[in-house]
């Protein structure tokens, strides 16, 4: 399933709407965190805000490959999973307005995002810190024979952490059932990875635990999609984890915050020549799937989705103070 | 009815009635397996349970808690044991960043139902193996912090913290599994809240919990051949801390000493002395007294480590100290 080459073109084996669903839903993540920079701008949403923009084809790819039943888990750059697992781009932006409408009612805000009828189990902002969880997720699969597979995502930063290592030898230990998603944007924040990671492709990394590992090209998304969905195969079949690094780039800062003194404009700029929406709209046409007014269509449907998610936010109610100090416990407290 | 057994007992007694009534309660952590637990908690399980529901793990206390959170969240009742509170603090993210914040952080859609078992205690074991946290974990909304001192509660706690939905800091102590107490016949759960009045006094209120009510037990027995009576209270829960009872005795007694065994900067005591001035300032005869540990890293030569942790010859120093303020008060 590797393709270390990273350019290979799949042949089109999915049909014209699947297609162009998967068209759609990277314009989608694209507008989405468009309208949420601007937004950002305009003092509406504080905080921390990480774009997801030019990774959009591992989210849309990944997520398209799984089963319903399979879980998914992530790191705080979590905006494109939730739109790829289709929810509502009203609650997510209400969220990063801080809204009571938001996805968790304005308690997590743009960096915890969570649905758990979805069994999105989340995005969580400890680098790594969701790893050990998401193969305790997969530790219940087992145990309770529930066949899903827990799809964990995570950047090349987290590599470098001791809970990522930790997470790898259980998960191999006792064979359960997670696949690894390593979204290589080649920065953990503004560090190349040729300063943070002795070993600079991450899927060596997972041979240390007997893992076994494919690279692959994460701005392909149908590249993508075909790995994870011959990953999730291995996972389910009782062959325990599987780890995929996505070769992917980040086309903004880290976050709002950031100057990106750490990488020359000439870099970005050639990143952006491949970018996974443009690449999969030529192929798209190159191989006489549909036409530019109807990608236009979508993108103009998508526009008018992204601005109507802006007036739902702008328009919701914030929390109620008085829920405040609801829900530090599942279980009521009386004593003083 | 009831019966006369050991806290070890009393815990062993708590995990075989909820693995046998929830198929999905387990036990993961070091050495729990074919070594029976560093404290002898769960010998025998495994041969009676087997290899799904009691689960050996590498040294790894991070993961271990983190894979806990992830199974409970998942469906899954884990009881994990963490074989000391000095080796939690390497699951500290996963304990105060994860399993405190998920509920709340996500708007009540995911609770992490996880116990944490684990244990404080000394005994010439050294400067990083001779620690008490508790104050560390009281200290953070989201957990709920217990640290039973009696067969009874450590029995009654650990059947209700299995079966509650927040995650729970269960805190042993290595120096009283053998201490022997009652427990009722049959089931039973007690709240994971309230501290408790377990001896009546007069003249001093004197708070602790864990290893330390036994200290204050002892110094009140002693006190009372002096004429002394004090009121011994077990605070069992720290978090959340049940400061009306603390208060109420307070009331009465116009005096409170607190022990713990760790040290006393921004400790345990300072949160409750701090408290019970809040709601019981007039009710005080005298400045509240902390009898804690000397700031040191434990040293392991045994004269020093006695000088470090407080002995009951110590806490009944501090009720005298505090009679003889009261009086030259009075004066």
């Amino acid at each position: 399933m590797t393709t270390p080459d990273g350019r290979q073109t799949q042949g089109l084996t999915l049909g014209k709407d699947e297609l162009l669903h998967l068209y759609r839903q990277m314009v989608q993540i694209r507008r989405f965190e468009e309208r949420a920079a601007e937004q950002y701008a305009h003092g509406k949403i504080g905080g921390f805000l990480h774009l997801y923009i030019g990774e959009e084809a591992v989210a849309v790819g990944a997520i398209s490959a799984k089963e319903p039943q399979d879980h998914v888990i992530t790191h705080y750059r979590d905006h494109g999973y939730a739109v790829a697992l289709g929810i509502d781009p009203r609650l997510l932006m209400a969220e990063l307005f801080g809204r009571a409408t938001g996805i968790v009612g304005g308690r997590g805000g743009s960096m915890h995002f969570a649905d758990a009828e979805r069994k999105f189990w989340g995005g969580y902002a400890i680098v790594a810190g969701h790893l050990p969880i998401a193969v305790g997720l997969a530790l219940a699969s087992q145990y309770l024979e529930q066949n899903y597979v827990v799809l964990c995502f995570f950047g090349d930063g987290a590599t470098n952490n001791g809970a990522f290592h930790e997470a790898l030898n259980f998960a191999s230990l006792w064979k359960l059932p997670v696949l690894f998603i390593c979204e290589n944007n080649q920065y953990g924040m503004g560090t190349h990875v040729e300063y943070a990671s002795a070993v600079p492709e991450m899927a060596r990394k997972a041979a240390a635990y007997d893992i076994p590992a494919a690279r692959v090209d994460g701005q392909d998304v149908l590249v993508m999609r075909d790995a994870v969905k011959q990953a999730l195969d291995h996972c389910r079949a009782g062959h325990g984890p599987f780890f995929l690094e996505a070769l992917t780039y980040r086309f903004r800062g880290h976050s709002m915050a950031d100057p990106e003194a750490y990488r020359s404009k000439e870099e970005v700029e050639q990143r952006r020549r491949e970018d996974p929406i443009i690449r999969f709209r030529d192929k798209l046409l190159a191989e006489g799937v549909t036409t530019a007014e109807e990608l236009d269509q979508i993108d103009t449907e998508v526009d008018q989705q992204m601005d109507e998610a802006v007036r739902f936010a702008d328009e919701s109610p914030v929390p109620d103070p008085a829920t405040l100090t609801e829900g530090v416990y599942a279980e009521p407290v009386a004593a003083r | 009815m009831a019966r006369e057994i050991t806290y070890r007992d009393a815990l062993r007694e708590a995990l075989r009635e909820e693995m046998d009534r929830d198929e999905r309660v387990f036990l993961m952590g070091e050495d729990i397996g074919a070594y029976g637990g560093s404290y002898v908690v769960t010998r025998g399980f495994l041969e009676q349970y087997g290899r799904k529901r009691v689960r050996d793990t590498p040294i790894s206390e991070l993961a271990i808690v983190g894979l806990a959170n992830g199974a409970a969240m998942g469906g899954l009742r884990p009881v994990v044991e963490l074989m000391t509170i000095n080796f939690s603090l390497l699951a500290m993210d996963q304990i105060v960043n994860h399993a405190a914040k998920i509920h709340y952080m996500f708007n009540r859609q995911i609770s992490v139902p996880v116990v944490i078992r684990t244990a404080s205690g000394w005994g010439q074991l050294g400067a990083t193996h001779s620690q008490t946290f508790e104050a560390w974990y009281a200290h953070v909304p989201g957990l709920r912090v217990v640290m039973p001192a009696t067969p009874k509660d450590a029995k009654g706690f650990l059947k209700s913290a299995i079966r509650g939905q927040d995650p729970v800091m269960f805190i042993e102590h290595s120096l009283i599994y053998r201490n022997r107490g009652e427990v009722p016949d049959g089931e039973y759960l007690l709240p994971l809240e309230g501290a408790e009045v377990r001896r009546e006094g007069t003249d001093v209120t004197i708070v602790s919990w864990s290893r330390g009510y036994y200290l204050a037990l002892g110094a009140a027995e002693e006190l009372a051949r002096d004429g002394i009576e004090a009121e011994v209270i077990d605070m069992r829960v720290l978090r959340p801390l049940d400061i009306d009872t603390v208060v109420r005795s307070v009331q009465k007694t116009n005096r409170l000493v607190i022990v713990e065994e760790s040290w006393r900067t921004l400790g345990m005591g300072a949160e409750i002395a701090a408290a019970v001035q809040e709601h019981a300032f007039d009710y005080l005869d005298a400045p509240i007294a902390r009898v804690g540990s000397v700031e040191v890293p434990m040293p392991y030569a045994k004269n020093l480590e006695r000088l470090v942790i407080p002995g009951k010859d110590e806490v009944v120093a501090a009720v005298h100290e505090l009679l003889r303020r009261d009086v030259a008060v009075a004066r």
